[in-house]
């Protein structure tokens, strides 16, 4: 037996147990092909009453205007920006993996890229959905596009960074889109030809798009998915720097800041790595996959977690220490009237952040909390709340004691539609998440198979007792061979 | 180029079993219509002899395609066709046009590539293909030669044999675009290249 590609023994295997080819194919596509139990069916239950929920709440939005929000002429943003830049945040991390851990050669990516990808667009979709009912007459929507029009032809603003929003959102939805979907055909062309009833095997055939496996379009699929790769990781780095410049070309105080954009991103992939976490956790358990996602993998995401989480941790104190340091009475007011000092009306928001974001994956130093499922679980859902507080504190704070003192909102708080869109929006990704769970390969099969002697476990016991035999013929006749 | 062909096509299990298969049926003079693997097999395309894609060559001119859209566009817009005065700041704005230029360079770039990766492997909703083995999206690797006049397909099938297949049968196929051309894009074996 000779490797193509030499891996070290040392590493832990990527994929547990003794399995085969024809093992993976089954472990995965199984789940497709049998009825969905219970658990399932609750849950797809409880995200299409919260998206009915949701459905209701811009229908009263939209018939009676933004006023069925709590906002006011002081406090313009409030939950639904928050909401769009926390969405927006998530759908980061999908791309991070796929792209960036491609373009790194990282081979851990292959357990977790598919449902991280398609978390990714689900919550596109639903940051999407913010900024077109704040527009209030969403039936103008189509006014962002620069198309010819009568009225001049008046073109939209380019210079405008909610413009600059309006490209970035939707390329980057466009091209996660068929990036995920290109990675799908091979895995829907593994389920089309193992289907047992006709209806399926049309469904999945004509979700493959009649791939076949030949070797030429293996060959050009790698080069896509190499150059998307190349393409989505500078993408993936504008977008959330385009949705910061919304803040930061403004002048107001608190936004026109100019560490927003990395400050941004880290924030996005700390948060978009939580959210892969919550659902990872909870999809390895349901459909048994505790093979394929690893607790390896689940430390390997938790090292990104505390390593974004100290960036975005940086970030807050480097803004406390410039506005301090730039000596601006408006900045120092914005940064220590309004959020730091606690005993303002939304004091508590920001030393909630504090403690979400900056103390507490610091536990993930330490190894065996790391490795900890349960501690992964909740550590995750307090990263997206903290983050959520984040881009409350981001937005209120800054804007609710303007440099008017008898404009001074202090009590915003959000009315029930304006919560009810929030959770329209969780039943929104939670109803696709659930159906993408059902019917689509959560794990990427083919990328598993090609890792499989590389990383799974069965060849890493084999190969390290032969290296453990004779390790200067194993050099020899593997390694060099490998390379 | 439609009419009726024969195939002999042998099925593989192990990567490290179809690779000196692959050179070893090369060399005896047979022509490889295709292989059909689960997953990508690095280095299969070399050990075949199949060129290298350009695919990524049409990316890049997507991209560039992309680039002086967004930026004659808005140049044209600002400049000539509604010169709008804001802040009294110049028309010919290019550092606030960068973002844009860059997400349509990504847009054109990555819809263009994947619309040629399926117009060049065939790929759309409702296609039908023949499919030589179902087990080769599962965890067969399946080869498939094609056997001209002079092709003696029982010499083949037990070439195969020895070359370690584990099933071995012939089938014909309706030739067509949905089969592929394979025969242009194969370079001939040559013993120093070692592949």
């Amino acid at each position: 037996m000779s490797l193509l590609k030499y891996e070290s023994q040392q590493r832990e295997p990527l994929v547990d147990g003794n399995k085969d080819y024809h093992q993976v194919t089954e472990d995965i596509i199984s789940p497709i092909e049998m009825k969905p139990g219970r658990l399932w069916y609750i849950g797809f239950y409880i995200s299409v009453a919260l998206l009915m929920f949701g459905v209701y709440s811009i229908y009263r939005e939209v018939t009676y205007g933004i006023g069925q929000w709590n906002l006011n002429k002081t406090i313009g943003w409030g939950w639904d920006i928050t909401n769009f830049v926390w969405w927006v945040g998530i759908g980061h991390a999908g791309t991070l993996i796929s792209a960036i851990l491609l373009l790194f050669r990282q081979g851990w990516r292959t357990g977790v890229n598919r449902a991280a990808e398609a978390m990714t667009i689900f919550a596109v979709i639903c940051a999407g959905q913010f900024p077109i009912w704040h527009m209030g007459r969403v039936w103008m929507a189509f006014f962002v596009l620069p198309y010819p029009n009568t009225r001049g032809p008046l073109w939209v603003n380019f210079n405008s960074p909610l413009l600059w929003d309006v490209f970035a959102i939707s390329t980057y939805f466009t091209v996660s889109l068929l990036f995920w979907y290109s990675g799908l055909l091979p895995d829907f062309a593994t389920v089309r030809d193992r289907a047992k009833t006709k209806f399926r095997k049309m469904m999945y055939g004509i979700a493959a798009f009649g791939w076949t496996g030949s070797t030429k379009h293996w060959q050009r699929f790698e080069s896509l998915s190499l150059v998307l790769a190349g393409l989505s990781t500078p993408l993936v780095l504008s977008v959330h720097t385009i949705v910061s410049f919304d803040f930061a070309t403004s002048v107001v105080p608190g936004w026109h800041t100019t560490i927003f954009p990395p400050y941004f991103v880290a924030g996005a992939i700390f948060s978009g790595f939580a959210m892969v976490q919550t659902l990872l956790i909870i999809v390895r358990k349901v459909l048994s996959l505790q093979d394929y996602i690893t607790i390896g993998h689940i430390e390997a995401m938790n090292k990104v977690i505390v390593l974004t989480g100290s960036i975005v941790g940086i970030a807050y104190l480097t803004e406390l220490f410039i506005a301090w340091y730039g000596q601006n009475p408006y900045e120092i007011h914005a940064f220590f009237q309004n959020r730091g000092n606690i005993f303002s009306p939304y004091g508590w928001s920001y030393y909630l952040m504090m403690f979400c974001n900056v103390v507490s994956p610091q536990l993930f130093w330490s190894k065996k909390l790391r490795r900890n499922v349960t501690v992964t679980f909740f550590m995750s859902i307090i990263v997206n709340v903290g983050m959520w507080y984040e881009r409350f504190v981001i937005i209120v704070t800054s804007v609710y004691r303007d440099f008017l003192p008898s404009s001074w909102s202090t009590y915003y708080s959000p009315s029930i539609y304006e919560i009810g869109f929030y959770l329209g929006t969780f039943g929104l990704f939670f109803t696709c998440f659930f159906f993408f769970a059902k019917y689509f390969p959560v794990i990427a099969v083919a990328e598993i198979k090609s890792i499989l002697k590389t990383s799974g476990e069965n060849y890493k016991v084999k190969m390290s007792s032969i290296e453990k035999a004779d390790a200067e013929k194993f050099y020899i006749e593997e390694v060099e061979h490998a390379h | 180029m439609s009419g009726i062909k024969k195939f002999v096509v042998g099925s593989f299990d192990d990567e490290e079993v179809l690779f000196p298969a692959v050179k070893n049926v090369r060399k005896a003079g047979y022509k490889i219509h295709d292989v059909y693997t689960p997953f990508p097999v690095h280095g299969l395309d070399h050990a075949m002899g199949l060129r290298e894609t350009s695919i990524h060559t049409a990316g890049f001119i997507y991209a560039i395609t992309g680039t002086t859209t967004a930026l004659t566009f808005i140049s044209w817009v600002f400049t000539k066709d509604w010169p709008l005065n804001i802040g009294g700041k110049p028309h010919f704005a290019l550092p606030a046009w960068i973002p844009i230029t860059f997400e349509l360079t990504v847009l054109f770039s990555a819809v263009g590539m994947v619309l040629t990766f399926c117009y060049l492997c065939q790929l759309s909703p409702f296609v039908k293909k023949h499919h030589f083995s179902p087990r080769s999206t599962d965890d067969h690797f399946v080869m498939v030669i094609e056997c001209t006049d002079k092709t003696n397909d029982l010499e083949v099938q037990e070439f195969l044999q020895n070359a370690g297949a584990k099933e071995i049968n012939v089938q014909v196929a309706e030739t067509g675009w949905w089969l592929g051309r394979y025969d242009k894009e194969q370079q001939l074996y040559r013993e120093e290249l070692g592949y």
